[in-house]
């Protein structure tokens, strides 16, 4: 199973690789759809099926938006000479990711290893939660019955984010 | 422990391209990248091995499940996930609209 999701999270580091250096914007936004995509397998080896059908709408949905945009706009992306300031950014990031992987060797000791989660937090929804909320999917259970104000804020988040589009879209620019 | 450094080189790539690609639909690509590597993580701490999808069978109930508090809190942060990327496009194209490019130098010089 380890091996299985590490070759599609390879899969999914090339695709993302890719994404970054193409010239072309639509084939960058298609190399994007990769690591969703990829995503939504690695969830159904995860053993997560709500998750993958999740996933896999809201894939389809980021990717039409993002090439509705790339064909109402321009394709090509300029790439200016290397100048100085790129040097400088180019320094930033590799410090900086330096920095976040000696975090990652911190903060990756007290894991369990991959596969042998104790279940320390799940015990009290797993155990009787069908009497208890009458779903016999202990996720939606979670969702809707545990943790149901999380749920309702995540609607609100919706709502506002849908506004917020529609106010951005609509507005007049300066001329 | 191998999956665990994986998914967060797959982290790193998206940050690398957040900082250091000056075309704005690239920056949200690698912002979801971002993203998609942090679903994929809180979804391998919850995997046990031999677990079986976090759904009651009434008739065989003595089994050891999948953890179902990550995937309860991944599925509220994907939706999430979809409206900010939303957000972050329609703002992308009124740049777009009102200053003619993606470059974010460009946009930088043209302010004012």
């Amino acid at each position: 199973m380890e091996l299985a999701i590490s070759v599609i999270i390879i899969f999914m580091i090339l695709g993302a690789i890719y994404a970054i250096h193409a010239s072309d914007i639509l084939s960058a936004v298609i190399a994007g759809g990769i690591v969703g995509y990829s995503l939504v397998i690695c969830f159904l080896l995860l053993k997560a099926p709500d998750l993958a059908i999740v996933q896999i709408v809201v894939e389809t949905i980021t990717l039409i938006i993002m090439v509705a945009v790339v064909l109402d706009s321009s394709r090509t992306e300029a790439y200016g000479k290397f100048d100085s300031q790129a040097w400088v950014t180019a320094a930033t990031a590799v410090v900086i990711l330096a920095i976040l992987f000696w975090f990652l060797k911190e903060a990756s000791a007290p894991l369990a290893p991959f596969g042998e989660n104790t279940m320390r937090m799940a015990d009290a929804y797993v155990n009787g939660a069908v009497d208890k909320t009458g779903s016999v999917n202990l996720v939606t259970g979670v969702l809707f019955d545990f943790r149901g104000y999380d749920t309702l804020g995540e609607a609100t988040v919706l709502v506002t984010a849908v506004l917020g589009v529609l106010t951005i879209l609509r507005i007049r620019g300066r001329k | 422990m191998t999956v665990y450094w994986l998914c967060f080189i797959l982290f790193l790539v998206g940050l690398y391209g957040v900082i250091t690609r000056r075309n704005l639909i690239k920056i949200a690509i690698s912002l979801s990248i971002m993203e998609f590597s942090c679903f994929l993580f809180l979804a391998l701490i919850g995997y046990t091995e031999g677990g079986v999808a976090p759904i009651v069978d009434t008739a065989d109930p003595v089994k050891t499940y999948v953890d179902p508090l990550p995937q309860a809190m991944v599925l509220t942060a994907i939706v999430i996930g979809l409206a900010t990327t939303a957000m972050l496009m329609a703002v992308i194209i009124r740049i777009y609209r009102k200053y003619g490019t993606f470059d974010i130098r460009e946009i930088k010089n043209l302010r004012g």
